[in-house]
């Protein structure tokens, strides 16, 4: 039988190793792994490259690991303004970042995640987010070519989950974590419930169980409950 | 005279056609959803997975699960469709969009402009500006005419960073509505209380004047009693 759930968070992200590349679900607070990411804090890994849309909503979880300081890299589209941890060690010299226009982020993801090598984009011509990439004109436009991005691990947040490692999402929480279930060696789910194979309707499977390596269940980090500050894209 | 920020946004809510996908950027653009003419059926898309954006939830209403891109929570109008990231940028990029409303700290005569890095602040973010900009049919920006500092945000060319190349095709300010067109910028409207030299007075570009150039038609105060022009 198959049987992909792990006793708690701690269990599921313990082989994390000093240096790997992890992804992050959540958009704002929608759909963050939050419960995951505390875990992560606590097995003390360190030099982390993380891929995310942005850099923490908060003093917990991915804001608090690169107030750790345990983050080398950060590979996002938007993290101003909100995040004061990062912002501190960005502005230190103390982690690097790799800026991606939101859409071309996801797109590298998708290409990981489905076997490609990368994709021609025509967004970011003629922009700073250009430099060192290859221009190809085809039909008279101009497009960049922007690389697959895979990582060791992706941390996901859904809604309902099963042994099997389905998952379904409610409302906007679905954002990144679909997508990055494609593209890593080992894929997290943290869910708010485990429920029983067949109790997901096979239409509302938005992440098939084949993607996914380990499945916890988890309450929601009390920081998820409140109204975030409103903070742009 | 001038418009106010929440005048902007009216003038630009009634130029919205029935049947328009839009999708509105932080700032000014976003109080467009609070003049929408209810009775044409507009989609707000925002891009972190939502088309039909609703109003913002009362008190005691919030899902949790439901931010749009400001990260605020929201509500879904109804036919609202909700999906992942892949597809949102789909409809972006992939020209779906009828419009897209951004902000923007310098539009340029042959409709570059630049949005995305601010002057002075230290950690950049780009987000889905560019993607915006590259895909929707129609970029309209919202914007005050000049800076704070007095200086003109409509200027032959950018030097602040660029979002994208040759994208903007409408400009609504405090002072005017502004096309921007193969020959430059043509003034199409002009607020209440703001001339033609005022406005050319506050533009660091050629202003050229469409030949049916009119005052703008709009109430001093919404009926929700906003107030749209001091």
């Amino acid at each position: 039988m198959i049987d992909k759930t792990v006793a708690d968070c701690r269990a599921a992200v313990a082989d994390v190793r000093d240096g790997a590349t992890i992804m992050l679900g959540g958009f704002g607070n929608a759909g963050m792994p939050a419960r995951l990411i505390e875990a992560l804090r606590e097995t003390g890994a360190r030099d982390l490259v993380i891929v995310s849309n942005g850099a923490g909503t908060g003093p917990f979880a991915l804001g608090a690991l690169f107030g750790d300081g345990r983050v080398r890299k950060l590979i996002a589209s938007f993290p101003a303004p909100s995040s004061t941890q990062f912002r501190e060690r960005y502005l230190r010299g103390e982690v690097e970042l790799e800026l991606v226009p939101q859409g071309s982020l996801v797109e590298r993801i998708r290409c990981g995640g489905a076997g490609l090598g990368g994709f021609y984009t025509p967004v970011g011509v003629g922009t700073e987010l250009a430099q060192g990439k290859e221009v190809r004109t085809l039909d008279g436009r101009d497009y960049l070519f922007e690389r697959a991005l895979r990582a060791d691990f992706a941390f996901l947040k859904g809604h309902l989950g099963d042994r099997l490692g389905n998952v379904m999402y409610r409302g906007t929480m679905r954002n990144f974590n679909m997508i990055m279930a494609t593209a890593a060696d080992q894929v997290v789910a943290e869910v708010d419930r485990l429920v029983g194979v067949g109790e997901i309707p096979p239409e509302q499977v938005h992440t098939a169980g084949i993607f996914v390596d380990r499945l916890v269940q988890a309450d929601r980090h009390p920081n998820l409950l409140e109204q975030p500050k409103e903070g742009g894209a | 005279m001038s418009l106010t920020r929440d005048g902007v946004a009216w003038r630009i809510a009634h130029d919205l056609p029935e049947g328009a996908y839009v999708n509105l950027g932080v700032g000014m653009p976003v109080l467009v959803a609070n003049f929408l003419d209810r009775s044409r059926e507009v989609f707000l898309h925002s891009e972190n997975g939502i088309l039909g954006v609703g109003p913002r939830p009362a008190k005691g209403e919030v899902d949790l699960d439901l931010i749009s891109a400001g990260k605020g929570f929201c509500t879904l109008a109804p036919g609202a469709a909700l999906f992942d990231q892949p597809i949102s940028f789909a409809m972006m990029r992939g020209g779906h969009l009828t419009h897209a409303i951004l902000g923007a700290i310098e539009v340029a005569a042959n409709g570059d402009f630049a949005n995305w890095k601010v002057p002075g602040e230290a950690v950049p973010g780009v987000g889905g500006a560019m993607d915006l900009a590259v895909g929707a049919k129609r970029v309209w920006v919202a914007m005050t005419h000049v800076t704070n500092k007095g200086a003109p945000k409509i200027v032959e060319c950018c030097a602040a960073p660029l979002t994208a190349r040759a994208c903007v095709k409408r400009i609504y300010t405090d002072m005017a509505v502004i096309d921007v067109t193969p020959d430059g910028f043509v003034l199409r409207e002009t607020a209440p209380g703001c001339d033609i030299e005022s406005i050319r007075a506050r533009t660091g570009a050629a202003l050229a004047v469409a030949s049916d150039c009119r005052t703008m038609d709009i109430p001093e105060v919404a009926a929700d009693g906003t107030r749209l022009a001091n």
